[in-house]
């Protein structure tokens, strides 16, 4: 209130005051007008222009992370593509240097038994009876004019005789047939055998077709990435999302893993480290020594992976000769399988550890429980062993997610920081433009204030007959 | 790669840098129980057990724990009955959790009430123990009916030193006297925490339900 009273000239008389200071302040505010609006409309061109500079400053950036992340992502994607491509070629190889490899040997050997087949086929050619003799000699003796008795009985000699050739006969046929049946069922395991190498044949064809179509499609990718197309950007990212999510549920499931062998060994390593021993407020040693030692754990399964080339984490492991590498790999096997030992034995400690605990409440309890030494017990002692010497190895099979998450992190982050820097972007764009209005918005305001004045000059100057003049000017000024 | 050795060795000798690096002594309990052996207080001890083995089976390594009995004059090293600071191994501590038990056994089977209950000398020796063994959270533990009888020449009115220490009287049976007013049982009990608060101690309260002994131990 005593501010208030300070800048009445007449405190007794508040209205009249009042009135005054307005009417000073209109006189002020209307011979200050242009000053005034110049730095209105220079305050808000300057804050808009600024905005205008950093949005165009972080579209462009945008555009040109976009650019480095397309050709960073494209080098990634040929890369893969190319060991895909050789992978397949691999395999073609494979099945060429091992199936064909072998084709003159299989042809020699379908040409041997096709020839065997025909000879055996030829030699199963049914060799047609000859013809009867004995027909000719019916006919000349059915042709006697007479001859009685003795055509009878030459009759019945001749019918002996052909009875005889006929049972001969009859008996070589069937041999002759059996003989044909052997070689044709001797034929069977040929023709089966012959069948079954032209069948592998057709699954290698297939299986040869089916790398070409593979192929193929792996250089259609590879020619669009070659191209720079949008559609093979626009897929990588779409694929380094996908796999990033994939590789951090596995990694999600590594880590329950890594939590269940964290709670195996923390209890155990406060007997190592003491239970009263803590870093900070709420972390214990013991617990950070376990964290510690299941992190070295997954770091050795990091260098084994890495030493085996499954994963390229570590260029200087990818770099070095067969030699070396076989060292380390071997090192970190080595240091692995210790670990391994340490936290079973561990697992042990921490069943032991429980047992004396509950023991020891048991002697405290002034009922005494009935003690149970079952088979049963001792499954959990067992399966924590177990369990703490297949965990570490199980951790080790990370690296392979970890290396799918760096890399296409990397591309993620990218698209995200671009989104954002656009996003921005337009954002600055916005505000400079209410900027741009608002300018305009407050010179109105301003001249609200003074409108009594205004009022008075627009009449001043209708009566000096230049108001069009003057209107004109105020419009160009606003307009500016 | 010729540095991966040294990476594994770094690796290897994390484990045993972290020991010792942080002041331990502030995550610790100190936990003096006093009991009462004056009159028929004494046959309390039973009860007085359940709160020792409550204690024995919740404190951690690390932690420290004494038992002492309020007799006629308690301000002595010789009222307690068995005193332990855990070691850091866990193992270690449940046998020494053990032999305490057991001494506490032997006390228990051979205790013998006495004349007058000098609860304040009791307090000082407590305040004087915990003060020495200095663990994070200390605790006082009076097991007894909040009755103190001073025998004659014993000198006990003057203040007492109790800052930073937590007490709680449990088990706070009523007299005789206390059904007929009660007034004079929650008298006294306002009596006591007024002496134990201006005596500069940070919590006051009793417990008569051994149910509830969970309020006992600072929750870590």
């Amino acid at each position: 209130m005593n501010n208030l009273d300070s800048w009445l000239f007449w405190p007794d008389h508040v209205a009249l005051s009042m009135l005054v200071l307005f009417f000073l302040l209109t006189i002020f505010l209307y011979a200050a007008r242009w000053p005034a609006h110049n730095v209105i409309m220079s305050v808000c061109h300057l804050a808009g222009h600024s905005l205008r500079f950093a949005a165009r400053w972080l579209l462009l950036t945008a555009e040109g992370l976009r650019q480095r992340n397309k050709t960073v992502l494209l080098a990634h994607g040929q890369t893969e593509i190319t060991s895909q491509i050789e992978r397949e070629f691999e395999r073609v190889n494979n099945i060429v240097s091992r199936e064909m490899g072998e084709y003159p040997a299989m042809q020699r050997k379908v040409m041997d038994e096709i020839t065997r087949i025909e000879d055996d086929y030829s030699k199963c050619g049914e060799v047609p009876p000859p013809p009867p003799e004995w027909v000719d000699a019916l006919s000349s003796i059915a042709n006697l004019k007479s001859g009685g008795d003795i055509a009878k009985k030459m009759l019945d000699n001749l019918h002996k005789s052909v009875q005889k050739i006929h049972d001969k006969t009859i008996s070589e046929y069937r041999r002759s047939y059996e003989g044909r049946h052997k070689i044709l069922k001797a034929l069977m395991p040929i023709w089966r055998s012959v069948d079954k190498t032209v069948k592998n044949v057709d699954a290698n064809m297939v299986n040869l077709t089916g790398n070409a179509k593979s192929i193929d499609a792996h250089m259609a990718r590879y020619e669009e990435i070659r191209a720079k197309t949008d559609k093979s950007e626009h897929t990588l990212a779409i694929s380094a999302f996908v796999q990033l999510g994939i590789s951090a549920l596995v990694m999600l499931i590594a880590a329950g893993g890594a939590f269940i062998n964290f709670k195996l060994i923390a209890l155990p390593m406060s007997e190592m480290v003491g239970a009263s021993d803590y870093i900070t407020n709420s972390l214990r040693t013991s617990d950070v020594a376990a964290l510690v030692i299941v992190l070295m754990e997954a770091s050795m399964g990091v260098f084994l992976l890495e030493s085996l080339r499954i994963t390229h984490l570590f260029p200087t492991i990818a770099s070095m000769n067969d030699q070396l590498r076989k060292r380390v790999m071997w090192a970190a096997l080595i240091l692995l399988l210790i670990l391994a030992s340490i936290e079973s034995s561990l697992a042990l400690m921490r069943d032991m550890l429980i047992a004396d605990k509950a023991a020891m409440l048991h002697d405290l309890a002034t009922v005494q429980p009935i003690v149970s030494d079952s088979l049963l017990t001792h499954i959990p002692m067992v399966g924590q062993m177990v369990m703490g010497f297949v965990l570490p190895f199980v951790l080790a099979f990370v690296a392979i997610p970890l290396e799918v998450a760096v890399y296409s992190l990397r591309t993620v982050a990218g698209v995200v920081l671009v989104m954002l820097m656009r996003a921005m972007g337009f954002v600055l764009r916005f505000m400079a433009m209410i900027f741009s209005r608002l300018g305009r918005i407050l010179l109105n305001v301003y001249d609200i204030t003074i409108v009594l004045p205004l009022m008075v000059e627009r009449w001043v100057i209708s009566l000096r007959g230049s108001a069009p003049a003057k209107t004109s000017d105020i419009k160009s000024r606003s307009a500016s | 790669m010729k540095y991966s050795k040294y990476i594994f060795l770094f690796l290897l000798v994390i484990p045993f840098t972290f020991i010792g690096c942080a002041d331990n002594r502030m995550h610790t309990n100190g936990v003096y129980l006093l009991i009462d052996t004056s009159g028929t207080y004494a046959q309390q001890v039973t009860k007085a057990r359940m709160i020792i083995n409550y204690l024995l089976a919740n404190l951690n390594a690390g932690d420290s724990l004494a038992v002492a009995k309020v007799e006629s004059k308690s301000f002595s090293e010789k009222d307690i009955i068995a005193k332990v600071t855990f070691d850091r191994r866990p193992s270690q501590a449940n046998l020494e959790k053990r032999a305490f038990n057991q001494k506490i056994e032997a006390f228990s089977k051979d205790v013998k009430g006495s004349a007058f209950t000098d609860i304040t000398g009791g307090l000082i020796q407590a305040a004087e123990y915990l003060n020495e063994a200095n663990p994070g959270n200390k605790t006082i533990i009076i097991f007894s009916d909040m009755q103190e009888e001073l025998g004659k020449g014993t000198v006990r009115d003057f203040p007492i030193k109790l800052t930073g220490i937590r007490v709680m009287a449990v088990n706070v049976t009523k007299l005789s006297t206390d059904n007929t007013d009660p007034r004079r049982y929650l008298d006294r009990l306002a009596w006591w925490e007024k002496r134990v608060k201006e005596a500069g101690a940070t919590e006051w309260s009793v417990i008569n339900d051994l149910e509830h002994l969970d309020k006992v131990l600072v929750s870590k």
